[in-house]
C-alpha cells in the first residue's frame, strides 16, 4: 500500500518538475536571443517586425491584479467577517452556498458575464469600447471573491472565543470586538486568502481576454485597454512559430516567476507569524 | 449590603438548571473566593455578573444581581457600562495578538479615549498596578504574545484595570500558571483588594485560604456554605464543605 502512496506523490512531483523543465527549455533560449533586458523592459511588442518587448504585458498584469485586489479584498474580507460573526445562522448557510457556487463558475462564464454586462455598462458610463483595465479589474475582483471570502470566514471562525470574550469583557461593542480583536488575530489567514487571490488574478487568462481589450501597449489610464501576460500567450500561441513562439514561452516563464514570488512571499509571511 | 449582591439567582442553559437559588454578597474592598468541584456553576456565576452569559444560547436568568444596589439585569443598566465597571480576568491568559501597549489601551479606546497623552498615562498606571511595568516598559511596542504565561496573565489584569473598573472577576486566574507566577498573581490580588472588590473562582483550596476574606462553597449549582474564609476552613458547618476542603472528594 505504501508503494501506491509513494507512486502517487512521485507523479505529482514529477508533473511539477516536468512543467518547470519544459517551460525553461522552451523559454530561456528566447531570453538569450532577444536579450533579457530588451525582452523585459521593451515597450513594443510587434512579432511581425521582430520587436519582442513585454513591459506592457507585465504592467498590464500588475495593474489588473492590483485593481482586482483593491476591489475584491475589502469586499471579500468584509463579507467573510459578516458570514463568520454577524449574519444569522440560516442566512449563513445560504451565503456560504452562494460563495461556493461563485467559486465553481468557470472562467469563461465570468468572461461572458463581463462581456455582456460589464463592458456595455462601462461603455455607457465612461464612453469608449468599455474594454479596459477598469473592466478587467472589476471582473477579476469578482472572481477572487470566493477565495478571499471563504478563507477569511474560516480564519475568523478559527480565532479562539476567548479573544472575543476578552474584548467584550472590557466593555467593547460586538463590532469593535470583532474588528479590533478577532480580525487582527485572524490576520495571517486573511493575508493568505488575499495572496491566493493575487495568484488567481495574475494567472487568469480566459475571462481577462474577453474584457481587457488586449492592446499590447502600456495603458495610459484605467479606462484604456491593456494586455496581460496570460492574454499575450493565449492570443498568439495558436499561430506563433520560431522566435515568436519562444518569446511566448518566455512570457510564460515570466508569469511563472511572478506566481512563484507570490508563493514565496506567502510562505515567508507564514513563517514569521508569532506563535 | 455588599458591592455585589446576588439574590436568589437561578440560571438555566436551556433545560439545564446551572445555578439554584444562589444568594451571595461580595463586600467592598475584599476578596470573595468561590470554591467547589468542576461544573458546579462557579464560572457561570461570574459570567452572570458581567453578563457574558448573554452570549450562551438558551441562557435564562431569574433573580437579581445587584451592583451598588442596581440590578444589572434591570433595564436601567447599559451593558457596556456594566462591563467597564466589572472587569474580568480569564482562566487562560487571553492577550490580543497585538502590542503590549495596544492590549492595555484596547479598553479605554473602546470607551472613546483617543488622546495619545491620556492613553500613555493610563497604560503606564495600569501596568504599574498589575506589577508588570518594570518587565515590559522597554518593549511596549512588542507583541504581547511573546510574554511568558504569567506575564500574559498580569498583562490581562492590567488590561482589565485600564478601564478603571470597580470590581474584578477572576476566573481561575492561575490554573494555567507555574507556582512562581501563581504567587505573583496572588500577591497582586491581595494588593488590588485595597481598591477593588474581587471575586475569584479557584480550584485551589490553599489559594482561597491564602487570599480571600470570604469563601462560598458551591456544589451542583447551589451555595452549600458561605462565610469568613478563616471560619470556613477551620470550622465548616456543613459536612459536605468539610469533606471537600479536607480533600475527600472534588
Amino acid at each position: 500500500m505504501r508503494a501506491v502512496f509513494l507512486a502517487a506523490a512521485c507523479v505529482c512531483i514529477l508533473c511539477v518538475a516536468a512543467i518547470c523543465l519544459f517551460l525553461l527549455v522552451n523559454g530561456l533560449p528566447a531570453f538569450g536571443k532577444i536579450g533579457p533586458l530588451k525582452f523585459l523592459s521593451g515597450s513594443v511588442w510587434r512579432p511581425g517586425s521582430g520587436a519582442y518587448g513585454i513591459a506592457p504585458m507585465i504592467l498590464g498584469s500588475l495593474y489588473v491584479t492590483a485593481g482586482a485586489i483593491a476591489l475584491g479584498a475589502p469586499l471579500g474580507v468584509l463579507t467573510g467577517v459578516y458570514l463568520a460573526r454577524f449574519c444569522p445562522r440560516r442566512a449563513r448557510a445560504a451565503g456560504r452556498a452562494a460563495v461556493n457556487l461563485l467559486a465553481g463558475v468557470p472562467s469563461v462564464v465570468y468572461g461572458f458575464f463581463g462581456l455582456v454586462v460589464l463592458v456595455p455598462a462601462a461603455s455607457a458610463v465612461f464612453g469608449g469600447s468599455g474594454k479596459s483595465m477598469l473592466t478587467a479589474s472589476v471582473l477579476l475582483g469578482l472572481m477572487i471573491l470566493p477565495t478571499v471570502i471563504s478563507v477569511t470566514e474560516t480564519s475568523v471562525r478559527a480565532v479562539p472565543e476567548a479573544c472575543y470574550e476578552g474584548a467584550l469583557a472590557l466593555g467593547a461593542t460586538h463590532e469593535r470586538a470583532v474588528f479590533f480583536a478577532v480580525l487582527p488575530a485572524a490576520r495571517p489567514g486573511v493575508t493568505a486568502g488575499i495572496a491566493l487571490g493575487v495568484g488567481r488574478a495574475i494567472g487568469e487568462a480566459t475571462a481577462v481576454v474577453m474584457v481587457a481589450g488586449n492592446q499590447p501597449v502600456i495603458p495610459s489610464g484605467p479606462l484604456r485597454g491593456l494586455r496581460t501576460l496570460t492574454a499575450n500567450i493565449v492570443l498568439e500561441m495558436g499561430y506563433a512559430a520560431d522566435l515568436h513562439r519562444g518569446a511566448l514561452a518566455a512570457t510564460a516563464v515570466t508569469l511563472f516567476v511572478f506566481t512563484l514570488a507570490v508563493n514565496v512571499l506567502l510562505a515567508l509571511g507564514r513563517g514569521k507569524r508569532p506563535a | 449590603m455588599g458591592k455585589i449582591d446576588i439574590e436568589n439567582l437561578n440560571l438555566y442553559y436551556g433545560e439545564f438548571h446551572a445555578l439554584r437559588g444562589v444568594s451571595l454578597s461580595a463586600p467592598e474592598r475584599g476578596i470573595t473566593a468561590l470554591i467547589g468541584p468542576s461544573g458546579c456553576g462557579k464560572s457561570s456565576l461570574l459570567k452572570t455578573v458581567n453578563r457574558l452569559n448573554d452570549l450562551s444560547e438558551g441562557c435564562r436568568v431569574e433573580g437579581r444581581v445587584l451592583l451598588d444596589g442596581e440590578d444589572v439585569y434591570g433595564g436601567g443598566m447599559d451593558i457596556y457600562t456594566l462591563r467597564r465597571r466589572v472587569g474580568m480576568v480569564f482562566q487562560k491568559p487571553n492577550p490580543f495578538p497585538m502590542s503590549i501597549y495596544d492590549n492595555v489601551a484596547f479598553g479605554p479606546r473602546s470607551h472613546g479615549v483617543r488622546a495619545r497623552s491620556v492613553l500613555d498615562g493610563i497604560v503606564e498606571e495600569s501596568l504599574r498596578r498589575a506589577v508588570i511595568w518594570d518587565e515590559v516598559k522597554d518593549r511596549l511596542a512588542g507583541s504581547a504574545l511573546r510574554l511568558s504565561g504569567g506575564q500574559q496573565q498580569r498583562l490581562c489584569i492590567a488590561r482589565a484595570l485600564a478601564v478603571r473598573p470597580e470590581t474584578l472577576l477572576m476566573d481561575e486566574p492561575t490554573s494555567a500558571l507555574d507556582p512562581i507566577s501563581t504567587a505573583k498573581i496572588e500577591e497582586l490580588a491581595s494588593e488590588l483588594k485595597k481598591a477593588y472588590t474581587i471575586i475569584i473562582v479557584t480550584h485551589n483550596m490553599q489559594q482561597a485560604a491564602r487570599v480571600s476574606d470570604r469563601t462560598a462553597f458551591f456544589l451542583l449549582g447551589e451555595v452549600v456554605e458561605l462565610g469568613d474564609t478563616s471560619r470556613i476552613f477551620t470550622a465548616p458547618r456543613d459536612k459536605r464543605t468539610e469533606d471537600y476542603i479536607t480533600g475527600r472528594f472534588g
